[in-house]
């Protein structure tokens, strides 16, 4: 039996001397990365000057030729929905394949490496491949989304297949049901909700890059946009800048709107009706 | 629902949805559908492209396959280098810029409403401009390089690492908070030992996701002149130089594939 020593309590946040190395190894790589890259702070200050020229450049944002626009923004709308819909047309298939708690390894490992794959590469990067495989235009930013989406969707509806509880994969398997009522009556109502989720931001998702694979070719108001941008039209640049954000706003509020519907049921009242946080979006986003 | 109760027991059918959900749904649905139909409809295909596709694919095949490797030997090493420099030197920027637009858009911490809106607003306008957009701007006030790259990916990143922190500050727990509170300590220690060792593991995983992100988009910046292994790819195309575009599609794919594998196995540990 020893006599409680009187101690000075532990300090709660001990000084180590990690932090302090990690700092200082960071702040030697920024100025290594720095003076890697050519960047300096007299480039900064020569671009802050160009700065004040460029914006009042693209200001007031010229809409004169705004057929244009609307033909780019339209067509960019067209390969956002198609690639959306072929996307999770492919996706659900590789992405079932891809779950390991439901399907044997010779299956989900070739379905993972294309998840894997198709996710990898930018989707602006595989539009240049296509555009060489089908040609200039919107067919080509089709097939590119539709594969970033294929890797998108695949890899979360995997992720959320594996997830599932499985006792009422058994309960229906114990009914002696076959193979694809187990998936509609097992699977499919517990990975529903998260479904709408990433369906709904992918279409988000494809929505913004369909407006950028018009840089290398692939269709949409891009091509318009960097055409634009290289006749140092800065004031149409502006314009279709504006286009683009109105667009994307609105395709986020046709998603948050689709959330509410299917995963709060919400009706269409519901909608304009001004609520406290309803559902709160849980799908960190990738793109 | 009212109307069901006053029916005989026998004819009360139980339903999920009630209408007005119902029609909510099917009115999705129907959007959906004609917009599916609409865009099919309207798409402009060349046929002649598209019956082409096989043979050109084919052709594209062939000519890249004697994959230029020494060509990795020049240029292509140090543009990929300069790729994962202006990942990481972004991603820093964007968090030390993120951290203060987090923290001001937390109503906890701030409890200003109308400073919370406009945090917010800053970092939805960071997230709506997609990092080309950004390059570009970047390439006409810089000029091209990886200086324009470096900028872009942080000005992109603020919105997504800002929005993520400032969640996690909301969701911090008030006990600790309160107890700092309560001897009197100034903001700036509720700040460093209230709140951060809270959303320490959330920032890091936050900070380390993003660099994943931004390892992929760095890749593509370059097709604006913004630096980077883009700019590579963007002039082994235009000479038509396939063997070597396969060499950087290459390179690409297992940098994107080594960044997530080391990321995932980091935050496995952390969280």
């Amino acid at each position: 039996m020893t006599d409680a020593v009187p101690t000075s309590p532990a300090d709660p946040f001990p000084k180590t001397l990690w932090p302090r190395i990690a700092a200082f190894a960071l702040l030697a790589y920024v100025i290594y990365a720095c003076a890697q890259l050519d960047i300096s702070f007299a480039r900064v200050e020569t671009g802050l000057e160009n700065a004040s020229r460029f914006f009042s450049r693209l200001f007031p944002p010229n809409f004169a030729r705004w057929e244009l626009l609307v033909k780019g923004l339209l067509e960019s709308l067209q390969i956002a929905v198609l690639a959306t819909t072929l996307g999770i047309a492919l996706a659900l298939p590789v992405g079932l394949a891809g779950a390991r708690n439901l399907m044997p390894a010779w299956v989900s490992w070739p379905a993972r490496a294309l998840i894997v794959v198709a996710r990898s590469l930018h989707p602006v990067i595989v539009a240049i491949l296509f555009v060489k495989a089908v040609g200039f235009g919107a067919l080509a930013g089709v097939l590119a989304l539709t594969v970033a989406s294929i890797g998108f969707i695949g890899k979360l509806f995997t992720e959320a297949i594996e997830e599932i509880s499985p006792k009422q994969v058994e309960a229906v398997r114990a009914t002696g049901a076959p193979f694809a009522s187990v998936l509609a009556f097992g699977v499919m109502p517990q990975v529903f909700s998260r479904f709408i989720g990433f369906a709904t931001y992918q279409l988000d998702s494809n929505l913004r890059n369909s407006t950028m694979v018009g840089i290398v070719g692939a269709g949409g108001i891009g091509g318009t946009l960097f055409a634009a941008f290289q006749r140092f039209d800065y004031d149409f640049v502006c314009a279709i800048l504006i286009a683009i954000i109105s667009l994307i706003m609105l395709g986020e509020l046709f998603a948050t709107a689709v959330r509410a519907i299917f995963i709060d049921g919400a009706s269409l009242a519901d909608l304009f009706r001004r609520r406290g946080a309803s559902h709160r979006d849980r799908l960190v986003e990738d793109d | 629902m009212s109307p069901v109760a006053t029916l005989p027991a026998q004819e009360r059918v139980w339903q999920r949805f009630t209408p007005a959900q119902r029609i909510a749904r099917f009115t999705v649905y129907f959007v959906i559908v004609a917009a599916i139909v609409a865009a099919a409809q309207t798409i402009e295909v060349i046929p002649e492209f598209l019956a082409d596709a096989p043979e050109q694919v084919g052709d594209l095949l062939t000519r890249m396959w004697p994959i230029d490797w020494p060509a990795y030997r020049g240029d292509v090493h140090d543009a990929l280098i300069e790729t994962i420099h202006i990942a990481s030197l972004g991603t820093l920027l964007a968090l030390v810029l993120a951290l203060p637009v987090g923290v001001l858009a937390a109503h906890n911490l701030v409890p200003y409403t109308p400073v919370n809106l406009l945090a917010k607003l800053v970092l939805v306008s960071s997230r709506s401009v997609n990092s080309l957009v950004w390059a570009l701007l970047f390439v006409g006030i810089f000029g091209p390089g990886a200086l324009a790259g470096t900028l872009a990916i942080a000005f992109r990143s603020i919105g997504f690492v800002g929005k993520l922190c400032g969640e996690a500050l909301e969701e911090a727990h008030q006990g600790p908070i309160e107890a700092l509170a309560a001897t009197g300590a100034p903001w700036r220690s509720i700040l460093t030992f209230g709140y951060w060792p809270q959303v320490k593991p959330a920032f890091w995983s936050i900070a380390l996701f993003r660099f994943d992100i931004n390892v992929r988009e760095s890749a593509v910046l370059g097709l604006v002149g913004a630096g980077g292994i883009g700019m590579a790819l963007d002039s082994a195309l235009n000479l038509f130089q396939w063997g070597r575009v396969a060499l950087i599609l290459l390179a690409i794919l297992i940098v994107v594939i080594v960044t997530e594998i080391i990321v995932t196995q980091i935050r496995k540990r952390m969280l």
